[in-house]
């Protein structure tokens, strides 16, 4: 079965991969400028235009793995020879405009941007142009591209432009680092800087939990990631890593619904806070709404946080499908609490690295959230784990949200309710088209995958919020 | 004194949630909330035997079918 959804992913794991075997081993500083030519060894180049150029790039990959450039805050980072230098043009006219008759895209142009040769061939008036799209929706012949980068049609907060070498470039007072542009970019250019070495000293150290106890904590999203294997499976592969034990995140969830609900039903207006990027952009763009965050941590820091508390000495590494967790992991409320995050990109490339096939392992088990904390790694599951607590509690209060799937929806929501004109009374905000199942650090991205979160949901042993919790006294 | 009972999955499984609600109803019951503290841990290293509990840190293997004669037995008899 099929591991990655691209090939860029792939080349990113093979780096991960090496370089964690390499940490294992105690052999990074002897080996580390041999990676480069180890994924990319002889003469006939596959990917760029020489083999010199492909390993100059796996070496600054390798440095994005070792943590990246440590005086940029930005957990996003571009690697500058690795970007193509894609045009970015906007809207054109291509060869396929035959010169109709219809003149659909003049129509429904409403700027006038669109005027016509001798041959009745269309052109845009860049001066005119707003980039809006709507001529190369109407065009029959499908004669009109958006010659717009990957990045900057992925990164609808607007944080990407283009610098003066003409590669990409990150604007950090705008990024919230939710690794859309990770994603999307078709050349890898634009990555996630890895702490999977802090993990692996941070297990090594541990002398098989005998110093101090490693926990992992994993996000509900997990349920849809390495469906090759059973989740069981994955488990157990986390302890063969060198992992204690094993807690859902999820319950840090449950612990979140039934706060954030309290929180609701008090002040009668709150966005959620468990999505580090859709808190991180209304920092950026709509700071006047700040105090209407929920104050509650999110499910992973809710989580560490009570984790320590039991064992002080404890380490938490989260797993998990998001970019944004590791920077959220370095602000001062939560940097106590968690000491690395890893996505599931990373602990694919961490199996391997120490070569545990989980296919061929026992089933471990993971049960101690509700159905309900589990649905948060979709969209709209925080709201029906809100709208679920404030009937346990038997608080009397209507909860009215607004389902913002994806950041350009968060933005319209945000954008009406700075103007008060937003009819709901609670946003729940994820950056992610589809949620935490749409992050960028999944393996894969699928239509199965809501799915698979429900059902994964639906075989927790807890069916209430409230019996979930009853634990943590 | 410290009562720890394990809420780690594979105790949940095996009844945690139910030892962990009767060991707070006998603790309020009994009055001797003053006395026993009780609290959570995630894996004690001894899935086999859960519902696993550390009670002055002695190990102890209980079940929500006996966890009433556990905490007469043990508990009670030291407070």
């Amino acid at each position: 079965m099929r591991k990655f959804d691209t090939k860029v992913q792939h080349l990113k794991y093979k780096v991960l991969r090496e370089v964690a075997r390499c940490a294992w081993n105690d052999t990074l500083l002897e080996k580390v400028l041999d990676i480069p030519q180890m994924i990319v060894p002889g003469k006939v180049p596959t990917m760029r235009c020489c083999v010199y150029k492909e390993r100059a790039i796996l070496g600054e990959r390798v440095k994005m793995v070792m943590g990246g450039d440590k005086d940029n805050p930005n957990v996003i980072q571009v690697i500058d020879i690795a970007c193509d230098e894609c045009p970015s043009a906007g809207y054109e006219v291509t060869d396929s405009c035959r010169g109709c008759l219809a003149h659909r895209c003049e129509d429904v142009c409403k700027r006038g941007a669109i005027s016509f040769d001798h041959n009745h061939v269309a052109h845009i008036d860049k001066s005119k142009c707003v980039e809006c799209g709507q001529c190369a929706k109407v065009c029959p012949f499908a004669a009109i591209v958006n010659r717009k980068r990957p990045c900057q049609n992925a990164c609808k907060v607007k944080a990407i432009y283009i610098n003066e070498d003409n590669a990409a470039a990150i604007d950090n007072s705008k990024c919230i680092s939710c690794g859309a542009c990770v994603y999307q970019c078709p050349f890898g250019a634009i990555t996630d800087k890895s702490y999977i070495l802090d993990a692996i000293d941070i297990i090594k150290k541990s002398e098989n939990n005998t110093k101090y106890k490693v926990y992992a904590i994993v996000a509900p999203s997990i349920s849809s990631q390495f469906t090759y294997a059973k989740l069981g499976q994955v488990i157990k592969g986390l302890k063969e890593l060198g992992f204690y034990t094993v807690i859902e995140a999820a319950l840090g969830a449950d612990m979140v619904a039934q706060a954030e609900s309290k929180e609701l039903a008090e002040k009668g207006f709150l966005t959620s806070s468990c999505c580090p990027a859709f808190v991180q952009y209304i920092k950026s763009a709509f700071p006047k709404l700040l105090p209407l965050v929920s104050h509650n941590p999110s499910p992973m820091v809710a989580l560490a946080q009570y984790l320590k508390s039991t064992d002080e000495t404890a380490k938490v590494v989260f797993i998990g499908p998001c970019t944004a967790k590791k920077a959220e992991a370095q602000l001062g409320h939560a940097k106590p609490y968690v000491d690395v995050v890893l996505t599931f990109e990373e602990l694919q490339a961490l199996y391997d690295s120490k070569d545990v096939d989980i296919t061929t392992l026992g089933e471990d088990v993971l049960d101690n959230a509700s159905y309900f904390g589990r649905i948060f790694a979709r969209s709209g599951g925080l709201c029906d784990a809100v709208a679920q607590s404030l009937k346990e509690q038997n608080i009397d209060f209507k909860v009215n949200p607004a389902i913002c799937d994806g950041i350009e929806e968060c933005r319209m929501a945000l954008l009406k309710k700075s103007k008060n004109a937003l009819p709901n009374n609670f946003i729940e905000g994820m950056a992610c088209v589809g949620g935490c199942i749409g992050g960028a650090g999944c393996l894969t991205h699928g239509e199965k995958n809501k799915k698979q979160v429900d059902e994964y949901g639906r075989e927790a042993l807890e069916k209430t919020i409230t019996d979930a919790v009853s634990v943590l006294k | 004194m410290k009562l720890t009972v394990c809420i780690g999955s594979s105790c949940h499984i095996k009844g945690s949630r139910q030892v962990v609600e009767q060991l707070q109803r006998l603790i309020n019951e009994n009055n001797v909330a003053d006395k026993v503290t009780l609290s959570g841990a995630f894996c004690m290293g001894k899935c086999q035997q859960g519902v696993c509990v550390t009670f002055n840190d002695n190990f102890y293997s209980v079940t929500p079918a006996n966890v009433e004669a556990f905490f007469k037995n043990e508990v009670m008899a030291k407070v």
